[in-house]
C-alpha cells in the first residue's frame, strides 16, 4: 500500500483536483463568508461617501487573473453604480482595456441601461483607457491627467465631457479604487498616487499579492479585499444592504468560492497525506 | 561621449526630480520630466518590438535548437500588430464618420483585434494560470513534507493558513477561539506577515536609495548594459 502511494500517478492527483474544482462549479454549490474587517470598511467608506462623488477605477490586471479580479471589479464598479458616483475608469496595463471595456458592458450598462436610472457616459461614466508608463503614468495622472491624454478611449476630447469640467486628475476624486493583478498595481497606486497626493484609496487584489498590501492597511488603504474570499464577502455586504443582489446570478465570488473551498480541503488532504506516507517510509526503514 | 551623454542625462534627470519633490517652484519641471517618461516608454514598446523581431530573425537564421518556435512568435507577433495596426474589421462607430473606416477603435466589439483576445489570448492566459493549480496540488503531495524542522514549521503555517480560509475552520468551541483556526491564521497574517513584509520593504527602500544615489553620482552604470 505504501508503496503503491509512494509512487501514485501524479495523473490521478490532477484528476482529483479537477473534480475538486468542477463539481461545486457544475451543481452551483457556492460558499457565504463572514466579512472581514477589511473588507467590511472598504464597502463602509463608498457607502458612506456622498451620491455623485468621483471614484477613478483604475482596473490593473488581464485575463490571467480575470477569474480571481473580476467578481470584485463588478461588486466595486454595481455598488457605485447604486450610490450614483461618478465613475472614471482607467488602466495601466496593456492588456487592460478589455477588462475595462467588459466591466463597464457588464454592470454599468448590462444592469443599470434598464434600471429607470441608466449611467450616461460622458456624465456618470466615462473610460480613459490605457495609459502607458507603468508606475511613472500614476503622478501624472494624479496631478494632471490632461497631460498624459486629451482624449478618452473612443477619441473623444477630454473637454467635451461634463465629467471632466473641474477636474484635473486624481487629485479631485473623492477616492481611488485598484483592482490589482500584479505590477503595476495597488502597491504602485500607494507609493505615487493615493499618498503623495492625499487621496483615499481602496484596494482589491490577487490572493498572492495580499501579504504585500497588509502593511498599507488601514493607514494608506481604507480598505483591502483580497482574492475571491475577499469578494465573496464584499458580496455578502452588498447583498444585505442591497437585497435585490441575494441571488446567486450576482454573486460570481460566492459561486467561485465553493471550488476554491473543495481545492484548499483537497490540498489539505494530500499534504496531510503525503506526510503520513513521508512518516511511515521513514519509520519503515528505521526498522529495517 | 557616448556612455558620459547618458550618464549626464541620467543624474541630471534623476537630481531634478529629486529637487522637485522638496522643492515646489521645481514642479513644473518634473511635471514635463514625467510627460517625457510617458512618451519615452510609449516608444520603448516601439524598441521592445524591434528587439523581439531582430532576436528572433537570427535565431531562425542560424537555425538554432527550437528555431521554430521563434517562428511561430514571430508570425503570431506580425499577425496580431497587423490585425490591430490595420484594424481588421472594425467599423465606423459614428454615423457622422461612415467614410472613414478606420475610425473605429482597435479592440471594437466584433473586429479581427478583439476576436483574437477574446478567444485566442484569453483563454490562453486563463488557462496557463488554472493550470497553477493542478502542479501547486501535485508539489503539495509529493514535495511538501515535514523532512527537518525549517519544513515542519512551513507545513504547519501552511496548514493553519490553508484551514483558516475554509469553512470548517470554526469547528472549536467558542471557549476554544484563542486556538480557532480563524484567530491563528488572523495571526500570521497581521503579526508574522505584516511584520517580515514590512522589514523587507523597509530593506528595498534603502537600497533602492543606495543604488539611486550610485546612478545620480555616476558610480554605478549599468543600466548602460555591457560590463560598466
Amino acid at each position: 500500500m505504501l508503496d503503491f502511494l509512494n509512487t501514485l500517478d501524479r495523473r490521478w492527483v490532477f484528476l482529483a483536483m479537477g473534480l475538486a474544482v468542477a463539481i461545486p462549479i457544475l451543481l452551483g454549490i457556492g460558499a457565504t463568508e463572514q466579512p472581514t474587517a477589511q473588507t467590511q470598511r472598504m464597502f463602509d467608506y463608498i457607502e458612506a461617501l456622498p451620491a455623485g462623488s468621483r471614484v477613478l477605477m483604475a482596473l490593473d490586471y488581464d485575463p490571467s487573473s480575470e477569474a480571481e479580479l473580476t467578481p470584485m471589479a463588478y461588486s466595486f464598479t454595481r455598488h457605485c453604480c447604486l450610490k450614483r458616483h461618478k465613475l472614471y475608469f482607467l488602466t495601466l496595463w496593456p492588456s487592460g482595456p478589455p477588462m475595462l471595456d467588459k466591466t463597464i458592458s457588464k454592470v454599468v450598462l448590462g444592469e443599470f441601461d434598464s434600471s429607470g436610472r441608466p449611467m450616461k457616459y460622458g456624465e456618470d461614466y466615462l473610460n480613459l483607457g490605457y495609459f502607458p508608463g507603468e508606475f511613472g503614468a500614476v503622478n501624472p495622472i494624479c496631478s494632471n491627467l490632461r497631460q498624459s491624454k486629451s482624449q478618452d478611449s473612443k477619441g473623444i476630447s477630454l473637454d467635451a465631457l461634463p465629467m471632466m469640467n473641474g477636474v484635473n486628475g486624481g487629485k479631485d476624486m473623492q477616492l481611488i479604487v485598484n483592482v490589482s493583478g500584479g505590477y503595476p498595481g495597488a502597491k504602485e497606486w500607494v507609493q505615487y498616487g493615493s499618498t503623495p497626493h492625499n487621496i483615499p484609496m481602496g484596494a482589491g487584489c490577487t490572493g498572492v499579492q495580499a501579504t504585500q498590501l497588509f502593511p498599507y492597511h488601514p493607514d494608506q488603504l481604507v480598505g483591502l479585499v483580497a482574492a475571491i474570499r475577499g469578494a465573496a464577502e464584499y458580496e455578502a455586504i452588498l447583498a444585505k444592504a442591497y437585497p435585490q443582489y441575494n441571488e446567486l446570478r450576482w454573486r460570481d465570488g460566492t459561486r467561485r468560492m465553493g471550488a476554491q473551498q473543495w481545492a484548499h480541503r483537497l490540498m489539505i488532504g494530500l499534504i496531510l497525506l503525503g506526510n503520513a506516507i513521508h512518516i511511515a517510509s521513514r519509520r519503515g526503514r528505521g526498522r529495517r | 561621449m557616448q556612455k558620459t551623454v547618458p550618464v549626464v542625462i541620467a543624474g541630471s534627470v534623476g537630481a531634478l526630480m529629486a529637487l522637485a519633490f522638496f522643492s515646489p517652484p521645481l514642479l513644473w519641471m518634473r511635471e514635463k520630466a514625467e510627460e517625457w517618461f510617458t512618451i519615452l516608454a510609449a516608444i520603448a514598446m516601439l524598441l521592445g518590438g524591434t528587439n523581439l523581431c531582430v532576436h528572433h530573425l537570427r535565431r531562425i537564421s542560424d537555425r538554432e535548437a527550437g528555431w521554430g518556435f521563434s517562428a511561430v512568435t514571430l508570425l503570431t507577433f506580425v499577425i496580431t500588430v497587423g490585425v490591430g495596426v490595420l484594424k481588421v474589421g472594425v467599423v465606423p462607430e459614428s454615423a457622422r464618420n461612415l467614410d472613414r473606416a478606420w475610425s473605429g477603435g482597435y479592440l471594437q466589439e466584433g473586429g479581427a483585434f478583439w476576436w483574437m483576445f477574446q478567444y485566442v489570448y484569453s483563454p490562453m492566459m486563463s488557462t496557463m494560470f488554472a493550470l497553477l493549480a493542478f502542479y501547486v496540488a501535485s508539489a503539495a503531495f509529493r514535495a511538501f513534507r515535514a523532512k527537518n524542522f525549517e519544513a515542519a514549521l512551513l507545513l504547519v503555517t501552511a496548514i493553519i493558513v490553508l484551514i483558516g480560509q475554509t469553512p470548517d475552520r470554526d469547528f472549536l468551541p467558542e471557549q476554544l477561539s484563542f486556538i480557532r483556526f480563524e484567530t491563528l491564521t488572523e495571526l500570521c497574517k497581521k503579526t508574522f506577515v505584516t511584520a517580515g513584509q514590512r522589514a523587507i520593504m523597509i530593506g528595498i527602500a534603502l537600497g533602492v536609495a543606495a543604488t539611486s544615489l550610485r546612478i545620480l553620482l555616476g558610480l554605478d552604470r549599468s543600466y548602460l548594459g555591457g560590463d560598466e
